[in-house]
């Protein structure tokens, strides 16, 4: 420990402001972790010597007294969604083999802008569709907390391999992807920060689509502070994006006060599940006890229409997948699998260049859109999407944020839950009422299952009030008191 | 005049709604910053948006929504305030997305109405709605035997699809109805209606049925006819094939069909009848397009004068008969012709000259207006000369085709050429004289009651000043100087 | 509210409709999806399929009636851009990810993309 790898971005950002050391030394330092760590299978595309480059430009720039921002030197990794203009980006699918972008998503270009260098692409489930890093390409992510029964866990999805890199110390902080919760549960899983912006805080615009109405860019950090800071070198209004929101952005770290008296936060009693695991209702309790301790005050909400958001998510979200993947065809890029027809090249490429869960989602999607059944299927969710929405605008009228657990468990093993899709989709059960309605919301270490694993706890806010889950999220944190660290540290250590 | 079909069961009426693709005037594309130019080098106007390349986003461009209202406004139609795109999901390789962006439930134009003139009157034909959409790429099979080649250049252009009520009823309507939403695009600037270019493309939709009967009988869809020729003669030869199949005791399969212009026929595009299944829903990746009032009622004030109000003026405001003035208003250029040569003075002369003398030399090398030999200018001109006696309209023809063939000023011509009507009376008068002196057979049989030789008369002055003669004039003289003689 | 395991089968029970995806619906999909299934694969996605629409089957539960879809999760004007033209003139871009390219007569690379022959 008390390596350069152990630090926080904000302590990285004062040691090299200090010159306690160069922006050269924290990326090599995080270059041979990445490579002492390639059993957790974090990262597709490793970028050493593009990361040393940019370090080396940043230590120039801060030696003119110039640094770009306060993540200016700072070793990330990105998940492998974002297009890097001379970097491959694959989606964790075997049909974007070999796909080089010859351009930058603005999300990456803002980081790197801001001086941040990147180490590499991180594993994510193939498009994102996943929430156990199981259905990438190139292999499952293993969750660097372990426990004494040698199993590997899953660190959650899609955004596994940025969780796993940050939880493993192989970069100070990530930059992940939520639809439906694909920053937030990996976190959760694997005991770090996930926070989701407003929809629309962060250009769309270069990032490999899921779902186009509830991606959305945000950054996996190992303390809240990070994350506020991370979040403002990836925010921007774009041009480019027709979604994106012409918006005022704060200085999110500034909103970290630790002040939450009287704030009024909404506890929403249908998110208290029967038969959920006794350790995340007890650490929900906890965290109500710090917010009041704290000087907030607690209020039982009702939000009845959330038990159909996991269902709603089920149609909106594969819809739009199936047209949004129908790009992937093998004539303009990457994989081609040839047949003797048109149709046969179409589908030959499809049919093996993507994997089963894709497929499935597709097949779902392109199901509920067509003829006879797309008014009983998507336009009935995309009713229930304005009744969950409505119902969120309701309640934060009389509440500032609400506070519920991120996953209904801790990180299984890898093997489990994978017979049946829809037990698999349950993971999402709290974190996608905020993603349908486009909706702030943050993953914060909240403490340990009765086995030993992270449990995270989530907030969500009102649109573009980004600073209230930043302060809440601080006073969780400190609250919590998360000192434990996985298990592989202790092994690479 | 009824356009029926005579079969032998009676005779047949012909149905026709037609689906017209016209391409925006825009620089950029609907979505993209790429060119729209026509005619460039394979892919080199294709933005990473229109390639469809991953994470690329659409932004709509704010011409395009504009020239579709204004459009819009030049068919009388209703505008609507709140537009949805939504995605037209199928595959095929000249569309990179695996969809086409495009307006579906919701489009920007509704209900609209187009006047024909026919030669039997004036025929509304409703507009049922536009919308805008997404141009598709250019697959070329002729380039290798085993495989298509793909161009993207006009994937992304923006088109305006205008769909008519199935009101038109023989392939005459059908071409009038071409060319007068061709004529107001242009009048417009929303579409060139360049047809050869494929900015302008024609679905024809055809049935058939006896005459009398009230429901509409099973349509086929013949695709993308470039010419409005093409059209009115693909219709034809379709109505005149579905009438044939019911009379054999057969029914007509709805099913899309194309024009081979080279036979005349139109055959089934489709071997087997796939089942299309769009999987409309609305994108994403854009929102709903809201407009303001202010900004439809600002592009309203903004609209030129459109045919039939330029065409009232003509006959109002000229005398121009009404036949001719729908001539000079089919297409923009001319009118614009027709109101600088109608400047010399006299209208109704400026519309003779145009439609008999310009159209002829114009027809005979299938010129159009803009490419004509004589400018307005020096059309004028020469019609000024007709008004004020300098020349007679015989002397005019032969000064016109100097004009074209040589080309100048006409006055410098009869100058020059000595062409200058002889309106000097004592000058013809003494001509007179000397003929009668010189023809006694003929001036007496004038002076016996037969009145048809002055013609006779009339001729030899004419051929002695090479025409130069006013006729008139001539005319005059002759009968007082024969009838008091 | 499900969660994993017990109450979900529960909640199955608990369906008076039960929706049937067979496998002639399964071809369906894949074939307008241009996804080519296997045999087995048929018969697993028919039993998935099945199994996830009669979980989203409990959406029937809501009367939305008088409900509008949800046209935008942002709620602000749709920008537009200005009619400039600046992108798009630069073929290589966009082909040098092709995985297939046409060539001429001396083996250098043509400016198209290319599919098997599209019959007309």
């Amino acid at each position: 420990m008390n390596s350069l790898t152990d630090l926080t971005i904000a302590r990285s950002r004062d040691g090299l402001d200090k010159g306690d050391f160069s922006a050269v030394e924290l990326a090599e330092a995080h270059i041979a972790a990445v490579e002492a760590a390639r059993d957790l299978n974090a990262f597709i595309t490793e970028t050493p010597e593009l990361a040393l480059e940019r370090a080396m430009a940043s230590d120039e720039r801060r030696a003119k007294g110039a640094a770009a921002s306060a993540m200016d030197g700072i070793p990330i990794a990105v998940k492998d969604l974002y297009c890097t203009d001379g970097v491959a980006t694959t989606a964790g699918s075997h049909i974007l083999e070999d796909f080089t972008p010859p351009y930058e998503s603005t999300v990456t270009q803002n980081l790197k802008e801001a001086g941040a260098v990147m180490l590499g692409k991180t594993n994510m489930d193939e498009f994102a569709m996943g929430s156990a890093n199981i259905t990438s390409y190139h292999g499952n992510v293993i969750n660097p907390w372990k426990l004494d029964d040698g199993k590997d866990r899953v660190p959650g999805g899609s955004s596994g391999g940025s969780a796993a890199a940050v939880a493993g110390h192989l970069a100070l902080g990530g930059a992940g992807s939520d639809t439906g919760g694909s920053i937030r549960q990996p976190a959760s899983f694997s005991g770090i920060v996930g926070m989701k912006p407003t929809y629309g805080r962060c250009s769309r615009w270069g990032m490999v689509a899921f779902a186009s109405s509830l991606d959305q860019a945000g950054p996996m950090t190992r303390t809240v502070e990070d994350a506020a800071i991370m979040l403002q070198s990836m925010v921007s209004h774009d041009k480019k994006d027709s979604t994106s929101v012409d918006q005022s952005i704060p200085d999110f770290a500034a909103a970290l006060t630790s002040n939450i008296k009287d704030l009024k936060v909404g506890v929403p009693k249908e998110y208290r599940l029967d038969g959920m695991p006794g350790e995340i209702e007890t650490l929900w309790q906890q965290g109500i006890e710090w917010l009041k301790a704290a000087g907030a005050e607690p209020v039982e909400i009702s939000l009845p229409y959330t038990k159909y958001a996991l269902p709603t998510y089920y149609i909106v979200a594969p819809a739009e997948a199936s047209s949004n993947l129908a790009r992937y065809d093998g004539v303009r890029y990457g994989l081609r699998v040839e047949g003797d027809s048109l149709d046969e090249m179409y589908e030959n490429t499809r049919g093996q260049g993507f994997g089963a869960e894709v497929r499935r989602r597709i097949m779902i999607g392109t199901y509920v859109l067509s003829a006879g059944y797309y008014d009983a299927y998507y336009v009935k969710a995309m009713k229930l999407r304005t009744l969950i929405l409505q119902e969120f605008q309701q309640a934060f009228e009389g509440v500032d944020v609400m506070l519920t657990p991120t996953a209904p468990s801790p990180a299984f093993a890898i093997g489990e839950k994978m017979d049946d899709p829809v037990q698999m989709y349950l993971n999402d059960v709290f974190t996608v009422p905020a993603s349908l309605a486009g909706l702030p919301a943050i993953s914060v270490p909240g403490g340990l299952s009765d086995e030993g694993l992270p449990l995270g706890l989530h907030l969500i806010t009102k649109p573009f009030d980004e600073e209230t889950l930043f302060r809440v999220g601080g006073v969780l944190e400190e609250a919590a008191n998360f000192t434990a660290q996985p298990s592989y540290l202790e092994g690479v250590a | 005049m009824t356009y029926l079909i005579e079969g032998e069961t009676g005779d047949w009426e012909v149905v026709i709604g037609l689906e017209v693709h016209a391409q925006i005037i825009s620089k950029a594309k609907l979505f993209s910053s790429a060119a729209t130019e026509f005619g460039a080098e394979p892919n080199s106007q294709v933005s990473l948006v229109d390639a469809a390349m991953p994470g690329m986003l659409p932004v709509i461009n704010e011409v395009c929504i504009e020239q579709a209202v204004r459009t819009g406004l030049g068919l009388n139609a209703k505008i609507n305030l709140h537009s949805v795109f939504e995605r037209k999901n199928y595959f095929y390789p000249d569309l990179p997305q695996g969809y086409q962006i495009s307006q579906f439930l919701e489009p920007i134009v509704g209900e609209g109405v187009i006047t024909l003139d026919m030669p039997e009157g004036p025929r509304d034909i409703g507009v049922e709605r536009l919308h805008m959409e997404q141009d598709a790429g250019k697959s070329l099979h002729d380039q290798d035997p085993k495989r298509t080649f793909i161009d993207l250049n006009r994937s992304g252009v923006a088109l305006m699809e205008i769909v008519s009520k199935p009101d038109l009823r023989s392939p005459a309507e059908a071409g009038t109805y071409m060319r007068k939403l061709r004529a107001i695009m242009r009048y417009l600037g929303t579409c060139d209606g360049n047809m050869e270019q494929g900015s302008l493309r024609c679905d024809a939709n055809v049935s058939v049925r006896p005459v009398g009967e009230k429901e509409l009988r099973t349509r086929t869809e013949i695709k993308n006819i470039n010419s409005v020729r093409f059209v009115m003669a693909a219709i034809e030869y379709e109505a005149e094939r579905q009438v044939k199949i019911y009379e054999d005791g057969g029914s007509v399969v709805q099913e899309t069909r194309l024009y081979d212009a080279n036979k005349g026929e139109t055959w089934n595009m489709r071997s087997k009848e796939e089942a299309h299944d769009y999987r409309y829903f609305p994108d994403p990746d854009l929102l709903p397009v809201d407009l303001t009032q202010e900004f439809v009622d600002e592009i309203k004030a903004s609209l030129p004068e459109l045919p039939d109000a330029k065409k009232q003026r003509f006959v109002n405001d000229f005398g121009v008969a009404v036949d001719d003035a729908a001539t000079l208003v089919a297409d923009k250029e001319t009118a614009d012709y027709f109101e600088a040569v109608a400047e010399s003075g006299n209208a109704k002369l400026a519309a003779n000259w145009i439609i008999q003398e310009l159209f002829a030399v114009l027809n005979k090398d299938s010129l159009g207006i803009a490419e004509s030999p004589v400018s307005s200018d020096d059309l004028g001109k020469l019609v000024g000369l007709i008004a004020d006696n300098t020349i007679s309209g015989r002397i005019a023809k032969d000064v016109f085709e100097v004009m074209v063939t040589e080309g100048g000023d006409p006055a410098q011509i009869v100058e020059n050429k000595g062409l200058k009507q002889i309106t000097d009376t004592g000058e013809i008068e003494a001509m007179i004289d000397a003929l009668i002196n010189d023809n006694p057979d003929q001036t007496q049989q004038y002076r016996d009651g037969n009145t048809k030789v002055t013609g006779w008369f009339v001729g030899q002055i004419m051929k002695a000043t090479g025409g130069k003669a006013n006729p008139q004039m001539v005319n005059e003289l002759l009968k007082k100087k024969l009838g008091l003689g | 509210m499900h969660i994993p395991g017990d109450s979900f089968r529960r909640l199955k029970n608990h369906l008076t409709r039960v929706k049937v995806v067979d496998k002639a619906t399964v071809l369906n999909i894949a074939k307008l999806a241009r996804i080519k299934v296997s045999e087995s694969e048929t018969e697993n996605l028919a039993g998935e399929l099945t199994n996830i629409f009669d979980w989203i089957e409990q959406l029937n539960e809501v009367n939305t009636d008088n409900v509008e879809p949800m046209t935008s999760v942002v709620a602000m004007a749709m920008p537009s851009r200005t009619d400039e033209v600046n992108d798009g003139a630069d073929a290589e871009r966009v082909l040098q990810n092709a995985p297939d390219r046409p060539a001429d007569a001396q083996g250098n690379p043509l400016a198209f993309y290319v599919v098997p022959k599209v019959v007309e």
